[in-house]
């Protein structure tokens, strides 16, 4: 029996809306997680690690691991597994410590 | 400035799971004040972790395992006088504040990024932070589709999404897609297999290291914790009808892939853990779910210098007498941070604190001696009989550490490999963990080395003593901005 996770706790919620991922187009469901959103896209990696430039993205799912550390609308290190994504949100890849505009 | 209340609360909850909702909502019917404190918009913790409520599940039930027991919870928080919800809350420490009062500072916001700093005074506090997944590195750990077994089911409970799914790649056709392996070793991982493949996941094999005879040692325990049992059953039967393969015995010793999981290598493995050479398999999947138990996350108790035991499968949770006190008069706790024990008995200890609590903030000597008191202290010792007898039956072999590469990430944070950390050991001298941090920065990056903080413990032992859990003190649970630690107010209170 082919379901989803959607139709097994037969969820309804208001159509989705979109955000971007590096400028791509990514629908999301109001109530989910930016990085439920991106794993919703097939989007597994959102960030390259600080010295061997290696791509990571969500591993525990609940805010310890800091694997998810994303660029949200400018902002860096946001943890993507608990920003609740909101209509137009631009996600960018994080780039090692996501402050490389800084100079620092 | 931080926003404070003036007046007291009788107790501070931290952690609104099954351990704190319970004890809460146990605390407020005997009549106190209860400040529940949550870093979650809900209540549930990880175990009930629900659909966000504008994904309007109507049947969010069909993902949980004994929701009736939540739902009753929930609906005596909702309507109980006495208990302040302060959900979005991320408790980050706490401190004595005066007349023997607690203050329990905490940050709001999504992940507490720059938001408004809080300060909850309290007579007293349960600890009931629960724990986080415990993780053993191998090759291709860090490769994006492998995540871990709690965190797949988290997303899936909370965001309805399921790892892998959705990329469609070149080469795999629209069926294959949506293979998940599920490997590590603990209880936990039957019941995420079968939420994925109740959730439409194709599961190829769930991998356990640990051979499930071991729990054969404990006849006791298990003739008097039937409910386990039944709860065994249930997942097990529900993979049979999915089709998938319970591997005991063996472990998911390598991830292949260029830039995201497309197979695992699973090998046998002998009494300790290492791989039988020569059985080898190569299983193909899109995501692979991982991992190896549960941490009680006791930071906060810590700071405070609540002593700590180690556990049966070599995690540290804190020492507890019969009424859930802590090491530190005033400071109690319940769940899984006294000892990973599951949700029913997190309810029972969270409901023997607070009845505790109410008598000790009552001027009474200690609980009074009724039936419901015995009842949940037999309770209690049972379950934490079978919690012992998992914890043994899933304890990580001594040869694991035989799975890594020179090349294997272990502190996934700071890139330190595993060839890094035997080097500051063997040429070194490195004999635990904090020297192997300060040495090779494992531990030293953004999660503190919760990810790697086993491994390298473990890995710092290699000399030949029994690994120490790694220590967990930090001076805070939750990153702060600096804004937030300026605007303290000095502790004076209890200077000599």
């Amino acid at each position: 029996m082919a379901r989803t996770p959607a139709d097994l706790v037969g969820a309804d919620p208001d159509p989705p809306f979109e955000i971007t991922m590096d400028g791509r187009t990514v629908t999301a469901l109001p109530g989910q997680s930016v990085a439920a959103a991106l794993w919703a896209a097939g989007i597994l990696a959102w960030r390259t690690t600080r010295n061997g430039g290696r791509p990571r993205g969500a591993f525990c799912g609940i805010g310890q691991c800091y694997d998810c550390l994303a660029t949200i609308n400018g902002e860096p290190n946001r943890r993507a597994c608990l920003v609740p994504a909101r209509p137009g949100d631009a996600i960018t890849t994080q780039e090692g410590h996501g402050r490389a505009g800084l100079g620092v | 400035m931080p926003v404070s209340v003036s007046e007291p609360y009788d107790l501070a909850v931290i952690g609104a799971g099954p351990a704190g909702l319970a004890g809460a909502v146990t605390a407020a019917e005997h009549g106190l004040t209860v400040a529940l404190l949550d870093a979650s918009d809900q209540v549930g913790g990880q175990f009930y972790r629900t659909p966000d409520p504008e994904l309007r599940a109507a049947r969010p039930e069909a993902l949980h395992h004994d929701w009736a027991a939540f739902a009753d919870l929930r609906a005596r928080q909702r309507s109980g006088n006495g208990i302040t919800h302060l959900a979005g809350h991320r408790v980050w420490t706490v401190t004595r504040g005066g007349g023997g009062t607690w203050a329990v500072h905490a940050v709001t916001g999504a992940d507490g990024a720059g938001e408004r700093p809080v300060c909850v005074p309290a007579r007293a506090l349960l600890v009931a932070t629960g724990s986080y997944e415990r993780q053993l590195p191998f090759p291709g750990w860090t490769l994006p589709g492998v995540v871990g077994a709690g965190g797949a089911q988290a997303m899936l409970k909370s965001g309805l999404v399921l790892p892998g799914i959705g990329a469609p790649s070149a080469r795999a056709g629209r069926r294959a897609r949506g293979r998940i392996v599920v490997a590590g070793s603990g209880p936990l991982l039957l019941a995420v297999a079968s939420s994925l493949a109740a959730a439409g996941a194709k599961v190829p094999a769930v991998v356990e290291a640990a051979g499930y005879l071991r729990y054969a040692r404990h006849p006791r325990a298990l003739a008097t914790n039937a409910h386990k049992m039944v709860e065994a059953v249930v997942h097990g039967s529900a993979l049979l009808r999915h089709g998938v393969r319970l591997r005991a015995r063996s472990a998911v010793t390598a991830v292949h892939g260029t830039g995201r999981v497309e197979a695992v290598t699973v090998s046998r493995l002998d009494r300790d853990w290492r791989p039988v050479p020569g059985t080898d398999r190569r299983i193909a999947c899109d995501a692979l779910a991982v991992g190896h138990g549960l941490t009680p996350q006791i930071e906060l108790a810590v700071t405070l210098g609540c002593a700590t035991r180690t556990t049966a499968d070599g995690t540290s949770a804190l020492v507890l007498d019969g009424f859930q006190e802590t090491s530190v008069p005033g400071v109690w706790a319940a769940g899984e941070t006294g000892g990973v024990g599951g949700a029913r008995l997190a309810r029972v200890e969270g409901e023997l604190a607070a009845i505790a609590i109410a008598a000790r903030l009552g001027g009474r000597p200690g609980p009074a001696g009724s039936g419901r008191v015995a009842r949940l202290r037999r309770a209690r010792s049972r379950m934490r009989s079978f919690a012992d007898a998992m914890a043994a039956a899933h304890a990580p072999g001594s040869g694991w550490p035989t799975w890594l590469a020179g090349d294997t990430d272990v502190c996934r944070c700071e890139e330190v490999t595993a060839g890094t950390i035997r080097e500051a050991v063997d040429d070194l001298g490195a004999r635990d963990a904090r020297t192997v941090k300060l040495l090779t920065r494992a531990g030293m990056g953004w999660c503190q080395g919760r990810m790697c903080g086993s491994a390298v413990s473990c890995l710092a032992a290699a000399g030949g003593a029994a690994p120490a859990p790694p220590g967990e003190r930090r001076p805070f649970a939750e990153p702060v901005p600096l804004g937030v630690l300026a605007s303290l107010d000095p502790p004076d209170e209890d200077r000599p």
